[in-house]
């Protein structure tokens, strides 16, 4: 019960403190267009009018919260209870398009990366050769790539889920690289000597040691490659937005300066990342007190 | 011949290192004979971890000859021929201590029914009946320790090489495990090379004790017991023990181990 209070008031306070920021923040950068428009319909606004004004606007420079959680539910709970949950116009749809996005590239990206880390703990050729150019793949703007990714694969007939699923794995599999080859290579050299003794082969080394002992590096970098999966999805919606997703709904909402739509789809993307995240959280917990590791 | 656990002939090692090549064993001669206990005890850097890993083709010498049961280290290792006792546990956090002692025991290829059996009767072995089920940190360090000697013994092998595996635990846990090691021992009837810090350890295990010098690393003295092989704790206050401590503490000094 204690340890549950003392966690949940610091998120409280921190909660309150954006929303504190927040909503001065909006009344900060609106106020010069409700102001001017005060002084073109002559009028003078006193303090209060002039906050309610700056937190109410059509197409504020910065929405308030409240604006932005009416927006969410009116494309989301409000169209489903309509029964228009997969409108165009819906969230949910959109969310749905960059969650298969992001799944698909996470799994692809996951995939690769545990396939590279297994190769590079393994190979020493490997290890010189293909690491350096898996640094040097994430120097490379991926806002620049992305097009480039869905021209070629485009001429090559594939188009729809996949080239953006393959931006999303460019993000996701370097993390995971990353994570293994440390977890992969963590057993000390008296577990690998003591493998050794019982003349052990290395696949065995490999599958009893090395695997189940990468496992804590595993989930941590695959939290990190779930986010940044989740940024190449978005990443890659903005050169196919005709296919909708959350990116498409931020670039639409930026074309016609509709902030309010922008910062809805921002915050969905937000929510999106918190669950994925925490949906591998709740299965590292889970694996590692199987594997009696929890700490 | 067929008696003869271990023979080494003349058999010196060599460390490349990058402050220059570092001699760990110099000229080593040593014959063990099966059902032997036999000691190694020296100051540090005097190679008697590094003779064990020889032994247990963990080190290649570089010249000079080693046999183990008759053939080469790397072939004895391939056979299955020893368990090695680290100094640390080394036991697997993600698996209970069955999982640990049945580990080897899948690695060798034993069938589900006869690791189980296996894992039973080694557990009864070192009196860990019951945590079969538990996690290693569920357990003392005594315990752990005693754990991986079952794992080491798990699968029937003529050898026990072990090496400092009571260093890391306090005076009354490590006597308690002495006296458990010899009683193994008897019944078990295996060969054992045991590496130690402790000059009481040592004159209190074995029947045989090889006293070694550093810089570099060779044999001082070996002595061969004369203490009876049945050996109740209360030993260590009798004459003939002090005696053996005594020369094996000379033998300690001859080979200048603590000079400036």
């Amino acid at each position: 019960m204690n340890r549950k209070h003392s966690r949940v008031l610091p998120v409280l306070t921190v909660v309150l403190a954006i929303f504190v920021l927040w909503y001065a923040g909006a009344v900060a950068l609106n106020a010069k267009w409700a102001e001017d428009k005060a002084t073109r319909a002559n009028i003078t606004l006193s303090f209060p009018q002039l906050v309610a004004d700056t937190w109410s606007q059509d197409k504020p420079k910065l929405p308030t919260p409240h604006q932005v959680a009416r927006e969410i539910w009116k494309t989301t709970g409000a169209m489903a209870l309509r029964g228009r949950t997969f409108s165009k116009r819906s969230l949910i749809f959109h969310s749905w398009i960059t969650l298969s996005t992001t799944v698909l590239g996470f799994v692809m990206g996951a995939g690769l990366g545990i396939l590279l880390a297994v190769g590079i703990v393994h190979s020493r050729a490997m290890d010189m050769s293909v690491m350096p150019w898996i640094i040097a793949s994430q120097t490379v703007p991926i806002l620049a790539i992305a097009p480039m990714v869905v021209v070629v694969l485009n001429a090559v007939g594939i188009s729809g889920l996949l080239p953006k699923a393959v931006i999303s794995m460019y993000l996701s599999f370097f993390p995971i690289v990353v994570g293994m080859v440390k977890g992969l290579r963590s057993p000390d050299r008296m577990q690998l000597d003591q493998m050794r003794t019982w003349y052990a082969s290395k696949s065995q080394t490999f599958w009893k040691l090395r695997l189940p002992g990468s496992m804590p590096y595993l989930f941590t970098s695959l939290k990190i490659a779930m986010a940044a999966a989740l940024v190449g999805a978005i990443v890659a919606e903005l050169p196919i937005n005709q296919n909708g997703g959350l990116g498409a709904r931020m670039l639409v909402g930026s074309y016609y300066g509709q902030t309010i739509q922008i910062w809805s789809a921002l915050i969905t993307a937000a929510v999106l990342a918190a669950v994925l995240v925490g949906f591998i959280g709740f299965v590292q917990g889970a694996t590692l007190k199987r594997m009696g590791m929890a700490q | 011949m067929p008696d003869i656990v271990v023979k080494a002939d003349n058999l010196s090692l060599t460390f490349q290192t990058n402050d220059g090549p570092v001699q760990a064993l110099a000229d080593i001669d040593l014959t063990v004979e099966k059902g032997e206990f036999v000691s190694f005890i020296g100051p540090s850097g005097c190679g008697k971890t590094t003779f064990l890993r020889v032994m247990a083709d963990l080190e290649k010498p570089t010249s000079g000859t080693i046999c183990i049961n008759g053939v080469t280290p790397e072939e004895a290792r391939k056979s299955r021929a020893y368990g090695y006792v680290f100094q640390a546990a080394g036991l697997y956090p993600w698996r209970t201590i069955g999982g640990n002692i049945r580990l080897p025991l899948e690695i060798m290829g034993y069938s589900r029914t006869e690791r189980a059996e296996r894992v039973k009767r080694v557990l009864d072995l070192v009196d860990l009946s019951g945590f079969e089920k538990k996690f290693p940190w569920q357990l003392s360090g005594g315990m752990q320790q005693r754990a991986s000697i079952a794992r080491a013994l798990a699968f029937d092998a003529d050898i026990l090489l072990m090496d400092e595996p009571f260093g890391a635990l306090d005076e009354i846990v490590r006597d308690h495990l002495n006296e458990q090691l010899l009683k193994l021992w008897a019944k078990t009837s295996k060969t054992i090379a045991f590496v130690t810090h402790s000059i009481p350890e040592a004159v209190y295990l074995s029947t045989k004790i090889v006293v070694m010098s550093p810089r570099p690393g060779r044999i001082a003295d070996i002595i061969d017991s004369p203490l009876p092989p049945d050996r109740p704790l209360d030993i260590r206050d009798t004459p003939e023990f002090l005696e053996v401590a005594h020369r094996v503490r000379e033998g300690l000094r001859a080979g200048h181990a603590y000079e400036d």
